[in-house]
């Protein structure tokens, strides 16, 4: 075996890059992890030059604390300028010279003043596990691994929710799992939930651990022993399908199932194994089970293997970035787009404050004649053009394909969004508009050593109302945040990330100083929740792609209607009588 | 027990409350003409720069709304949709306004020296200003001033002026001024309309495309922050001075934009004005009773004149707090209704939505009630209401102060001068309203113009006039008075002292007169509270355990107040006892007023009664509607013509209970 292994890591590396130009398409904010065991993984990020196999262990390259790898962080150095440690990607090691003024700026926060996380996990803070000595004894005898340590079981009992992370900073820890197994195959899962039906064990799946709906979250009233069934050492690539361009893989190699990429699922629940009998691209068998699947949030089972849809990695990328006068153009211009369906790889129009935001991440630069370029372009849009530099808006764009179809592709953008008064604005722009929505969950760690907390949530909303609801929900959130006592102006930003037929999917972000507040957490909670309200009030969805988890259930009645509550119940109520999967989301 | 913070929280006193600014006093000390021709630059919404109004019918004409509509409407009639286009655009032609700064320059220059001539002062509550200025940038504003006189929105376009504020666009009746056959009032409703006014047909029920034109064009201006807009919740001038029921039509159309998220927020600003004398007070009067007014027109400005040289008082004007519309619908609208439909498919609010507007627009109209400034006249004049005999003028200054605490025990919003005795006070409001009072030896009386040749009946409805316009400043100070005085009357009325007859007697009052005053729909105990507290507060009353008792000193305080609402007890009397009496079968609704009004001046003048206001068509009107909505009498159609059938029992009953001769019953029909 050992012999095979650079080859088979070789083979495996090349597979994986094709699938992988799939998979990362835009799950916006996270970047789908892909790990392959023995082989090199390559982060979705694209600037991502390192490689990782994801350990048992996770907290040896991951944070116990906070956002992403240990060596992977903001800090403000010696001279109060912001960089960016390690060398995972392209902003890593750079000097970011403008970022304290923004932050400073922005939020009203200073250096001076720093709230630390605690610096390292106290296990015997941690509740000692309840174990099933009967479960455990059966186990076992099966040869899959296991493990009650403290810091595997902590690093598993939260996802990234605001929330979740600012208690683990204070060195606070709620219900955690009691023990984590790592099943390396389909069939041991099979024999993980018989186990844990035979001896009525709590079983909550954990994949990438990203979640932002609590959906991790261990339910403080469960009384059983919770078992957190880590798939991530499921990730062998099992097959590829050539010539229908498909491949075969084990569930802990994707972060999040991709719907639209599944031809074929395979779960296994307490009832049993659930699978379609055939590959076939569309089949009409009733409603389709995969949306069961799929959406499931880990309450009926757990995934163990899928078919999915590949295609060749793209031969020819290019960044660009359009710049409007005012939100409103520029979500005229992707409404357009989307008509004309010529949307690109990526799309993404972010509001003024964004835009300002992105400026601020901008690395030294290192020649004096860029600088003078970018003062050029500056004078240019607002000067010359006469853009206000308070309502500006930026749209960045990925085109992907074959190098002369890209290049049409971009002329046919550009020149849609000319009609809508979009100057072309480089690529440089859109590229770091796309580094923002990979580092902004590594920013909110650095707010969080300043007094600054925040967090990002999306919806899904038809064409008609997004300009509304953008509009009512950023002011929804600094108005609540006014009566909630926040001492400072919150930032409350938006952004269209991606355009379908009849809609769009928006994204907020919203942060604020918490300096003189008694309860941050409470406030922030109260904050988005009321936003949530707004969202719904203007014809938003509950979720376009987070999920529901436990912090959305109390809308999913009006969501769904009382019979899609009823409908769902009895799926559960079917598959899963003893409530196994109990992690308690969605329903 | 709301209400009770809410009245020991007020400060009765004017200089507490709000430090008023008199407006002309600066008109008085310098150029009326540099004043006019200032550099004007008022903060907008949002730090918008407003559009052309070209571009805005451009909007309006383009929007999807209109579309819709417009396509509905062809289909429907058969006729193309370009004719029907170009119908909504004449629509659009007729109503829109044309705001331009030189006229409104031109009214700044001209009202100064008018107001100057015809008001010893324009008083403002510059607080109100700066919170309206703050609310003016942050949300699309809606002014909503009370309306007691047609310069009620002159007053209000030259305050904003004045303040440096963004200058409303106004919905106007469109008889009232376009109407007209005389050139002249053509003329003055083309500047009005140059000064920001915008006309909407009197009635238009039906016309799909009329109300999409205008709905449309008032919401395009609020949502594209294109200036305040400004009606009149009451619809139109209240000729008694009380307020009148709102109208719900534009509410509606202002709010609906917050309800389907185009807006974040609206902000509603009741705002009251008062008049120390009502330009048309008489003229008013004239009108309730039927008598026929001098032509408006020439004739009307012939008379300008003389009113110019009249002394009218002061004006005070309170601008309230803003009131938001978000705040309000909280968890009483539901605003994902409107996902599942496009919005700009016209849709007829829900039962919901017409509830919550309902109660907006009674709070709001409440709002202007209690901020209305109340000048000592009105006391005066509430007094001689009871005494239409005359009264000793030691006596009428004696009551006057007696009133006067009674009045600022229940909230009132009283401008009392300063430190002037009683005396004075009173002896200068006779003399400002010399036109109506009469000071001879030693009495004051209702001045009554004696002809010789006058019949009885015109003698009659020579001194109706007269009362009618002293009732309408009586009317000014009931809205503080009423709940008690309703609690009074079912006290009276009540078989027993306990508590829950009184309660019944006062909610079947109450409902009597829901037609009558501003009383808002559903608050029965909150009213019944309210009026009890008030009276325990001024000692008039013991709420025992099971009873409400009478306290010694309480009598004339409660008789005072049942007297005042005494005209309107008999007057709701008189037209019970006509239906009871002179209708058998039924009576064509347009014969209802004269009939009622011949049967008054016969009742009157058979010295049978002695109720003026029963001859009022506002009181007719409103008993009417009381009438209907009761059972009492039924609308039909006969031959053609809308007439209105007798449930002689039921009126016969009505007329009893007001009578005091049988108790009200439980209160079956409370519930509004």
């Amino acid at each position: 075996m050992a012999s095979n292994c650079s080859e088979r890591q070789r083979i495996a590396q090349q597979r994986l890059k094709i699938i992988a130009g799939h998979i990362q398409k835009d799950e916006d904010g996270e970047p789908a992890r892909i790990f392959a065991n023995n082989c090199k993984g390559e982060d979705a990020d694209k600037h991502s030059s390192s490689t990782t196999t994801m350990p048992k262990r996770r907290q040896e390259i991951m944070k116990w604390n906070g956002w992403g790898y240990s060596d992977s962080r903001f800090l403000f150095n010696k001279k109060g300028q912001a960089e960016f440690t390690g060398k995972r990607y392209r902003l890593s090691g750079m000097i970011l010279p403008s970022l304290k003024d923004w932050f400073e700026g922005t939020f009203g926060a200073s250096l001076q003043h720093k709230t630390p996380a605690v610096p390292s996990l106290n296990s015997s803070s941690v509740q000692p596990p309840t174990l099933n000595e009967d479960f455990i004894q059966d186990l076992k005898t099966t040869g899959i691994q296991y493990s009650h340590e403290a810091e595997d079981r902590v690093f598993r009992a939260h996802g990234h929710c605001l929330h979740e992370i600012f208690a683990l900073r204070e060195g606070k820890f709620g219900r955690v799992p009691d023990m984590v197994v790592w099943p390396s195959c389909h069939d041991d899962v099979v024999k993980i939930v018989e186990l844990a039906s035979k001896h009525n064990v709590c079983l909550i799946p954990y994949g990438g651990g990203t979640s932002v709906s609590s959906a991790l979250e261990c339910p403080p009233e469960e009384t059983r022993s919770i078992v957190s069934l880590d798939t991530s050492q499921m990730n062998r690539i099992l097959w590829i399908d050539e010539k229908n361009l498909t491949a075969h893989v084990e569930a802990g190699i994707i972060g999040q199932a991709l719907e639209s990429a599944v031809i074929h699922i395979k779960m296994v629940t307490p009832r049993g194994v659930i699978e379609k009998s055939c590959q076939g691209p569309r089949m009409s068998t009733g409603p389709d089970i995969h949306h069961f699947i799929l959406g499931s949030e880990g309450t009926l089972g757990v995934i163990t293997e899928v078919t999915m849809k590949i295609r060749p990695i793209p031969e020819y990328q290019k960044y660009g970035s359009v710049v409007f006068p005012n939100f409103e153009q520029g979500v005229a211009c992707l409404r357009e787009v989307a008509k004309q369906r010529c949307a690109p790889a990526s799309i993404r129009l972010m509001d003024n404050a964004q835009f300002q935001f992105g400026h601020a991440l901008k690395p030294q630069v290192s020649s004096i004649f860029t600088s003078f370029l970018d003062g050029l372009k500056k004078f240019y849009i607002t000067k010359f053009k006469g853009f206000d530099p308070h309502r500006l808006c930026v749209a960045t764009l990925l085109f992907e394909g074959d190098r002369e179809r890209v290049l049409q592709h971009e002329k046919q953008v550009y020149d849609i969004a000319a009609k809508f008064g979009g100057l072309a604005a480089g690529e440089d722009n859109g590229q770091r508009g796309y580094m923002l929505t990979f580092v902004i969950a590594y920013l909110r760690d650095l707010g969080m050593d300043y007094y600054v907390i925040g967090e990002s949530f999306e919806t899904s909303v038809p064409w008609d109302r997004v300009l509304d609801l953008c509009r009512n929900v950023k002011e929804r959130i600094v108005r609540e945040c006014k009566e909630k006592g926040v001492q400072f102006p919150p930032l409350s930003t938006c952004r269209v990330t991606q355009t379908y037929d009849a809609g769009a999917c928006v994204y907020f972000y919203f942060a604020f100083n918490y300096r003189g507040l008694g309860d941050p957490v409470h406030v922030y909670e109260q904050v988005e929740h009321a936003a949530r309200e707004e969202i719904l009030a203007n014809g938003g969805s509950l979720s376009h792609h987070h999920g529901v988890g436990k912090l959305r259930k109390q809308w999913m009645q009006e969501s769904i209607s009382n019979v899609g509550m009823g409908m769902l119940k009895s799926v559960k109520e079917y598959v899963d009588p003893d409530n196994i999967f109990g992690n308690r989301n969605l329903l | 027990m709301e209400s009770k913070t809410l009245y020991s929280q007020r400060d009765p006193s004017l200089k507490k409350r709000d430090d008023f600014e008199d407006i002309l006093e600066e008109r008085r000390n310098s150029s009326d003409l540099r004043y006019a021709l200032r550099c004007y630059t008022p903060v907008l919404y949002k730090g918008m720069t407003p559009c052309k109004t070209t571009i805005l019918k451009t909007i309006v004409l383009q929007s999807d709304q209109l579309h819709y509509v417009i396509n509905q409407v062809a289909k429907e009639t058969g006729e193309a949709s370009d004719i029907i286009q170009e119908e909504a655009v004449n629509i659009l032609e007729e109503m829109a306004h044309r705001l331009q700064l030189s006229t409104i320059r031109f009214f700044a220059f001209t009202l100064s020296k008018a107001f100057k001539t015809l008001f010893q002062s324009v008083r403002v509550n510059e607080e109100g200003i700066q919170r309206l200025q703050q609310a003016i940038q942050e949300h699309p504003v809606v002014l909503l001033p009370s309306h007691r006189s047609y310069i009620d929105f002159l007053i209000m376009s030259y305050i904003l002026y004045t303040y440096d504020l963004a200058l409303p666009v106004i919905a106007a009746g469109m008889g009232k001024y376009l109407g007209s056959y005389f050139l002249g009032m053509k003329f003055i409703g083309e500047m009005l309309r140059m000064s920001g006014a915008f006309f909407i047909r009197r009635s238009f029920g039906g016309d799909k495309l009329y109300w999409a034109v205008f709905s449309e064009y008032v919401k395009t201006m609020l949502r594209n922050g294109y200036a305040p807009i400004e009606f009149f919740l009451e619809g139109t001038r209240s000729r008694t001075c009380k307020s009148l029921t709102p109208k719900l039509g534009l509410l509606n159309i202002v709010m609906e934009p917050f309800f389907k998220g185009e807006v974040f927020d609206v902000s509603l600003v009741p705002i009251s004005i008062s008049y120390e004398r009502v330009l048309e007070e008489t003229l008013y009067a004239r009108e309730l009773l039927g008598v026929p007014k001098p032509k408006e027109s020439t004739s009307g400005l012939l008379k300008a004149r003389r009113i110019l040289s009249e002394d009218y008082g002061s004006i005070h004007v309170y601008f309230g707090q803003p009131v938001s519309v978000r705040s309000l619908a909280q968890g009483r609208i539901n605003r994902s209704q409107y996902n599942l439909v496009p919005r700009y498919i016209p849709r007829k609010p829900s039962e919901e939505t017409q509830g919550f507007v309902n109660d907006t627009a009674f709070k709001l109209v409440r709002k202007q009630e209690e901020n209305m400034v109340l000048r000592p006249w009105v006391l005066i004049a509430a007094i001689l209401m009871q005494n239409l005999d005359g009264i000793d003028s030691a006596l009428l200054t004696e009551q006057t102060a007696w009133l006067r605490g009674l009045a600022q025990a229940f909230g009132a919003f009283l401008d009392w001068p300063g430190q002037e005795p009683v005396g004075k006070v009173v002896s200068s409001s006779l003399s400002l309203h010399h036109g109506l009072v009469r000071v001879a030896g030693g009495r004051v009386q209702l001045a009554q113009e004696l002809q010789e040749t006058a019949s009885p009946k015109e003698a009659l409805f020579n001194h109706a006039v007269c009362v009618l316009s002293c009732a309408s400043y009586r009317n000014q100070i009931l809205h503080v008075f009423l709940r008690p005085a309703l609690l009074a009357l079912a006290m009276d009325t009540a078989a027993t002292s306990r508590k829950d007859d009184v309660y019944s007697s006062f909610v079947y009052l109450r409902n009597v007169f829901s037609n009558e005053f501003i009383l808002c729909p559903g608050a029965m105990v909150q009213d019944f509270e309210e009026a009890c507290y008030l009276l325990m507060k001024c000692g008039a009353v013991q709420i025992l355990k099971q009873d409400i008792v009478v306290t010694e000193r309480g009598q004339p305080v409660l008789s005072f107040l049942s007297g005042m609402l005494e005209p309107f007890l008999q007057g709701y009397q008189v037209v019970c006892r006509y239906f009871s009496e002179e209708v058998s079968e039924g009576l064509a609704e347009k014969q209802y007023i004269p009939a009622v009004r011949s049967f008054a001046v016969k009742c009157i003048l058979s010295d049978s009664i002695r109720c003026y206001e029963a001859l009022s068509s506002d009181l007719q009107k409103n008993a009417l509607a009381a009438l209907l909505r009761m059972n009492a009498l039924r609308k039909a159609k006969v031959a053609d013509q809308a007439t209105l059938k007798v449930n002689k029992m039921v009126v016969k009953t009505l007329e009893d209970t007001l009578g005091g001769k049988v108790p009200a019953q439980k209160p079956v029909l409370a519930r509004l």
